[in-house]
């Protein structure tokens, strides 16, 4: 890949680590305040659904983990396995798409 | 007068650490010792050295596991007990015994664009280049590299990734990227940037922790990350 690709692909890859960073701090934090609160299943989905702030929030965790997590499979191909090349980068693009699917539809059944 | 066991690597890559018996003497240096064993014991003993005072970059061994410049290190400061163990540096192929061929190691720093490219001629003035300004501070910096390959064969990086670029070619290139005077900005930019580049470098600091110079081509490579980022979003890559 061109020098100009491979950065475009760092950007991505550290820009979805800072979104991730505050994604996850925010999800645990309302998992611990969830569980300690003694929210049953139905109060949670009460609240999250019909909620466009829930549905954005795990939008935008579900779109960040499906950047970040390819592209350092990604990596750990090329550096553990000396897997290189249009190959991995192709195995890397569908498992994106698999999980940007997948996560997609859990934050559609948890908020519509 | 005590005894240093010092096993020391013979052959080629396929070769195999041999026993030597040195005698062992107050300020002695590694490099005393191997010497000690070429001149006294096997003067079949291949190695590599010159300015014996840390500036050549010529004498790097592994050292006990570490790379290490050896005409600096003092016995006293590496032996396990009176034990020695030298080796040729890693990530190198081995020319024989403690020799590598380092010719990789200078074609990246090219492949890397680190060489000046004068904007200027010979009938121009002087550049002058304040002191205490950001870019001259950060090329002093990384300027002091001797070349010696302690921290190519430190890196994690190189070993995961043979074509990456390593941290010295990187640090050079750092030191180029904040020379006002050099006009291969752009180009040396793109050189460095990508998967056998800057952006490869996990932040490990190996690099800087072996450095013998003190020099932190860590810091190196995290400017280059920045300025690559920069240029890529200005679409100059």
């Amino acid at each position: 890949m061109s020098a100009r690709g491979e950065t475009r692909l760092w950007i991505a890859q550290r820009t979805s680590a800072m979104v991730l960073a505050i994604c996850v701090a925010v999800h645990l934090a309302t998992m611990t305040i969830a569980v300690h609160g003694g929210l049953s299943a139905a109060d949670i989905l009460g609240r999250t659904r019909g909620s466009a702030t829930w549905a954005a929030f795990y939008g935008i965790f579900v779109l960040a983990v499906s950047i970040h997590a390819p592209l350092g499979l990604r990596t750990v191909a090329s550096e553990w396995c000396g897997w290189r090349g249009a190959g991995p980068d192709a195995a890397c693009a569908m498992i994106a798409v698999a999980l940007l699917a997948l996560g997609l539809l859990a934050v559609a059944a948890v908020t519509l | 007068m005590s005894t240093l066991e010092v096993k020391v690597w013979r052959g080629r890559a396929d070769g195999a650490y041999r026993d030597y018996r040195v005698p062992r003497h107050d300020a002695q240096t590694v490099l005393d010792v191997v010497t000690h064993i070429q001149r006294r014991i096997d003067p079949t003993l291949a190695y590599r050295f010159a300015c014996r005072v840390g500036m050549c970059g010529s004498c790097a061994m592994t050292v006990n596991g570490k790379p290490r410049w050896t005409c600096r290190t003092h016995v006293a400061k590496v032996a396990r007990g009176d034990r020695l163990e030298i080796g040729p540096l890693a990530n190198l192929p081995v020319v024989r015994d403690l020799v590598t061929d380092m010719s990789i190691f200078f074609d990246k720093s090219m492949r890397a664009k680190g060489r000046f490219e004068p904007t200027a001629t010979r009938t121009d003035d002087f550049a002058r280049v304040q002191p205490a300004s950001a870019a001259r501070r950060a090329a002093d910096a990384a300027i002091e590299c001797i070349g010696c390959g302690v921290c190519y064969a430190a890196c994690e990086v190189v070993a995961w990734n043979p074509d990456y670029l390593g941290p010295a070619a990187l640090n050079r290139a750092w030191t180029l990227v904040n020379d006002v005077r050099d006009g291969a900005r752009r180009e040396r930019l793109s050189a460095v940037a990508g998967d056998a580049g800057c952006h490869a470098c996990h932040t490990h600091e190996t690099c800087t922790e072996r450095c013998p110079k003190k020099l932190s081509p860590t810091a190196a490579i995290a400017g280059l990350k920045r300025e690559t980022v920069w240029a890529a979003l200005r679409g100059e890559l």
